[in-house]
């Protein structure tokens, strides 16, 4: 009998044994996967109360902790709340982070690796842990002007970047929202408010799928430049070819004809220079040189763009990204080609790919924090421009800043020309099926020596108001940005 | 045999010492929790902590008068226990929430009645009388709940409540005792009959089908249990202990096979049957899927969430008061273990589970000891319910096995589970108190069939059993 106690009691020890292993597994081999898993609002929620580092943009802090309730020390506001959602995101005791809250959650909180010796001290001194201020590149005149530029009731993107450095100067897009209504400690005005907001539409409250850097777009004709790229880089063609421009491009074994557009000067000629394409963003020369080129090469061009490849560390916000579409067919590698069909990029995708250009084919890595402070202002971080990739090579970028800039002086993309001022620039419409467009301006000035990139991007307009609200709206920043 | 030819030593001075530290320890945690609430020192402070000492104390000089060999680790561990969940559940109330002063009272309320049966019965052996009015007892108990009147209804899915005046009592916890004491004082008398008969299948050898009585008895109890109750915490507990009983008694491997055999296959065909149990087993495999962590009822959203916060605490926990652990539903009852592995980490979840491990060894090391097949029997029985449960409990909020509605011993804020528990400590106090004492050096008399080289020394006669 006693044999079969011991028996017994092992069995109970080897339970004992798998609760010993299955506690060490939740809470040290496996507790990083549990921390980082979406549905756990501890990270935030430890942090809630804090007093956490401001977001500042142009010396003003834009997000910041002021003094809350006495069982919540801290409470974080919004000064310029809709301007600013898009790039902040909101902190909210029961909803999580978004935005810049989130991203840049560790050193905003004060646990990042910089700021490791810090909380040392804290320890020792017995101080409140208090976060690093993130200083933003934004400029908040361009901010502004470009979040005025987008009418009330419009949707719209724009983007403008410093092309050889990748800082970001403005970005914004509409509709916006006020965190400061999901940032609230009332936990009841919290859940009416966001149940409010998820109804406006057009409205998503998460930034990595929509506005610039999450919205998915047909980009029209805007893409061409790819197709440009891509055709010089072949050697197949160089800046004298002659491009066939047929006013309807036929298919064979199915009734579809790609046309030229019917409002611009393309139907004046059947064969066109690369020079005049572009400046009239005729359709037919750069479906027949995605088809001469073939689906491949035009995929990697894109790839080099970087269409649906990592935008680098500096950005920190997530992003939506996708690459040029498999498995076209002829008529679809044609619409593809013309940035129709299934070809899809954020505005800040189109905006990277603009300032590669520009910057003579060196695609920058796009960046949103210029330095990182600890709370007795010390610089912690201050991130140096770094290129993300080659994208082409700086006879291309030449040649294609050469033709931009004639698509603003002589082309159609006349809007955006700024006296005195040289500026490159490439129109698109997106036909969205409905009879209204996804209305785009990609372009940058000086176009001998790039200062600033701007794309601006109206969805759903019809097509004299996505004339007025792009080019001459890219005008207006150009200026702005350039006469200061 | 060594053991034994020591003279007995009572040990109480070393329960008293390891008193004073576990007290020190309860009211030590009890006092973290009140600084970091910045309600340190308030008189429900004072009061927990004089009132849970002082009923150690009595405790303590209750052994030292009527069971002074008793075994001087059990009483400290217990009290170290129960003192580190009052501090939680006093940690984890709202404010204007009681649940930590309702705790105390069922405390005082199990301490009483446990030195009520150490003082009144005297003698374990004496409850070998009773071994079918303890079976009687446990059929009343657990049909108790699902009387019309009597029962407090389905709560959380389970119809194991009843109501008592203005509060709730799960009579299962206290048939767990009831039901040890009939397999024990049952098993005691057949074992030899049980174990003599049989078929020789291979190594192992089967017992007869009409010495299968017991086993199927138990079974339907078990599985009882799990359709009319809805409870397979408790389902799973009772078939262990009936398993482990009807081994040690009979030594036969082959009852275990057979027992698992049973469970696995009543567990199977009830999960695909009963939905309640179907979602316990949906919610611990698919636990981290979109569609079974939102399910409103018998989701994972709780162990989930007891998971988190464990993984929050880490090596070692965001400290007592610093945590969220009242995120986790139940996080003062079912899901206890994941409020301590969060504020106290996995160094303070391994020692709180070492005392476990130590608590149910000493209960098993009575058994040994004791010289009786029914004290061995009752104790083994006892301190394997009290390992099973724990495993069952912890392997479910660490998603090891499937959550089930059990409670952790001692812990758990719960009345009926803190009187059941004390009560098994009363009985292990006064099994490791026979154990340890004085034996009896008269010569026994020779047993029935006996040799009488069986009776050269009481140690031979010990080693017999």
């Amino acid at each position: 009998m006693n044999q079969a106690i011991r028996n017994s009691w092992v069995a109970a020890i080897a339970m004992f044994a798998l609760i010993f292993g299955a506690l060490s597994y939740v809470q040290v081999v496996g507790a990083d996967d549990l921390k980082a898993n979406a549905w756990n609002k501890r990270a935030i929620l430890q942090d809630y109360c804090n007093d956490r580092g401001a977001i500042i943009v142009g010396g003003t802090p834009v997000a910041e902790s002021v003094e809350g309730s006495e069982t919540c020390k801290f409470q974080r506001t919004y000064s310029q709340p809709e301007l600013y959602a898009g790039i902040t995101g909101y902190f909210s005791q029961n909803y999580g982070a978004t935005g810049l809250e989130v991203a840049m959650n560790d050193q905003l909180a004060g646990s990042s690796d910089q700021q490791f010796l810090d909380r040392i001290g804290q320890l020792f001194l017995g101080n409140q842990p208090k976060g690093a201020s993130v200083e933003l590149t934004i400029d908040p005149k361009i901010q502004q002007l470009a979040y005025d530029l987008i009418p009330d009731g419009q949707r719209g993107s724009i983007v403008v970047t410093n092309p050889k450095t990748g800082a970001i100067l403005a970005m914004v897009s509409k509709p916006s929202y006020n965190p400061n209504l999901i940032a609230t400690q009332d936990p009841t005005a919290e859940s009416t408010n966001i149940n409010e907001l998820v109804k406006v539409p057009g409205i998503n409250l998460n930034q990595s799928v929509s506005g610039p850097t999450g919205e998915l777009l047909a980009p029209g004709s805007v893409f061409k430049l790819v197709d440009t790229a891509a055709a010089l880089s072949s050697g197949k063609y160089n800046k004298d070819s002659e491009l066939p421009n047929p006013a309807e491009m036929p298919f064979p074994g199915i009734s579809y004809k790609l046309p030229n557009y019917a409002g611009g000067n393309c139907y004046t000629q059947n064969t066109a220079s690369f020079a005049f394409a572009l400046q009239q963003s005729c359709n037919t020369p750069f479906a027949s040189i995605a088809l001469d080129l073939g689906r491949d090469a035009i995929a990697e061009q894109a790839k080099k763009f970087g269409f649906g490849e990592n935008l680098g560390d500096q950005l920190k916000l997530d992003y939506a990204l996708q690459g040029f579409p498999d498995d076209l067919d002829q008529p679809g590698l044609a619409q593809s080609a013309i940035g129709q069909k299934d070809v899809r990029a954020t505005p800040l995708q189109i905006a990277l790919m603009t300032a590669a250009i520009a910057n003579g084919g060196v695609q920058m890595s796009p960046s949103l924090v210029k330095t990182l402070r600890s709370p007795d202002l010390r610089v912690l971080d201050e991130p140096q421009p770094t290129a993300l990739r080659t994208s082409t090579t700086p006879d291309i970028a030449k040649q294609i800043t050469e033709w931009m800039t004639s698509a603003v002086s002589q082309g159609i993309a006349r809007g955006a020309a700024v006296p005195g001022v040289q500026v490159a620039g490439k129109t698109g419409t997106a036909e969205l099926g409905n009879g209204l467009n996804n209305s785009w301006f990609t372009g940058f000035a000086p176009s001998n020596n790039p200062q600033v990139a701007v794309t601006i991007v109206m969805e759903g307009v019809d097509i004299t108001t996505g004339a007025q609200l792009t080019s001459p709206n890219a005008k207006k920043i150009f200026e702005a940005v350039l006469n200061k | 045999m060594s053991q034994l030819s020591t003279i007995p030593k009572p040990r109480r001075n070393v329960e008293l010492v390891l008193l004073l530290l576990a007290l020190a320890v309860g009211i030590g945690a009890n006092m973290l929790v009140g600084v970091d609430q910045e309600k340190a020192f308030d008189t429900d402070f004072w009061f927990q902590s004089s009132l849970l000492a002082l009923a150690a104390l009595v405790f303590h000089v209750v052994l030292r008068i009527r069971a002074k060999y008793a075994d001087p680790v059990i009483l400290p561990l217990v009290v170290a226990l129960n003192g580190l969940g009052l501090a939680m559940i006093h940690r984890l109330d709202a404010p204007g929430d009681d649940t930590g002063n309702n705790q105390l009272r069922w405390t005082l309320i199990a301490m009483a009645v446990a030195i009520a049966v150490i003082w009144f019965l005297k003698d374990h052996r004496i409850l070998r009388r009773f071994t079918f009015i303890s079976l009687a007892a446990s059929a009343l108990l657990l049909v108790l709940p699902l009387i019309p009147g009597i029962s407090a209804g389905e709560i959380l899915g389970a119809r194991v409540w009843i109501r008592l005046g203005p509060m709730t009592f799960q009579p299962g916890e206290i048939a767990k005792i009831t039901l040890a004491i009939f397999f024990a004082g049952y098993l005691s008398s057949n074992r030899d009959l049980i174990l003599l008969a049989g078929r020789k299948i291979g190594p192992l050898q089967f017992p007869r089908f009409k010495d299968m009585g017991p086993m199927i008895t138990a079974w339907l109890v078990s599985i009882g249990v799990l359709i009319f109750q809805r409870d397979l915490g408790s389902s799973v507990l009772f078939f262990g202990l009936f398993i482990v009983m009807i081994y040690v008694a009979t030594s036969r491997i082959s009852w275990v096979v057979i027992g698992v055999a049973l469970i696995l296959g009543g567990g199977f065909v009830a999960s695909k049957v009963f939905s309640h149990v179907g979602l316990r087993i949906d919610g611990w495999l698919n636990a981290f899927t979109d569609e079974v962590y939102g399910r409103q009822f018998g989701g994972s959203f709780q162990i989930v969430e007891g998971l988190f916060g464990m993984a929050n605490g880490g090596l070692v926990g965001t400290g007592l008061g610093q945590g969220r652990p009242n995120l986790v539903p139940f996080s003062n009852s079912d899901m206890i273990i994941a409020s301590f592995g969060e504020e106290l980490g996995l160094i303070g979840l391994f020692a709180i589970v070492m005392m476990f491990l130590l608590l149910f060894t000493r209960g098993f090391r009575a058994a040994l000891g004791t010289r009786d097949a029914f004290g061995k029997l009752l104790a083994c029985g006892l301190s394997f319910a009290i390992a099973l449960q724990c495993f069952v409990v912890i392997g479910g909020v660490t998603r090891l096995i499937p959550l089930t509605g059990l409670t952790t011993p001692f812990m758990a804020a719960g009345g009926s589970s803190l009187l059941a528990n004390w009560i098994i400590v009363g009985l292990l106090l006064m099994i490791s108190h026979t154990a340890r004492g004085p034996v009896d050096t008269t010569p026994l008399p020779p047993a029935k069939g006996a040799e009488s080289k069986g009776i050269d020394t009481p140690t031979e006669a010990v080693k017999h059993l």
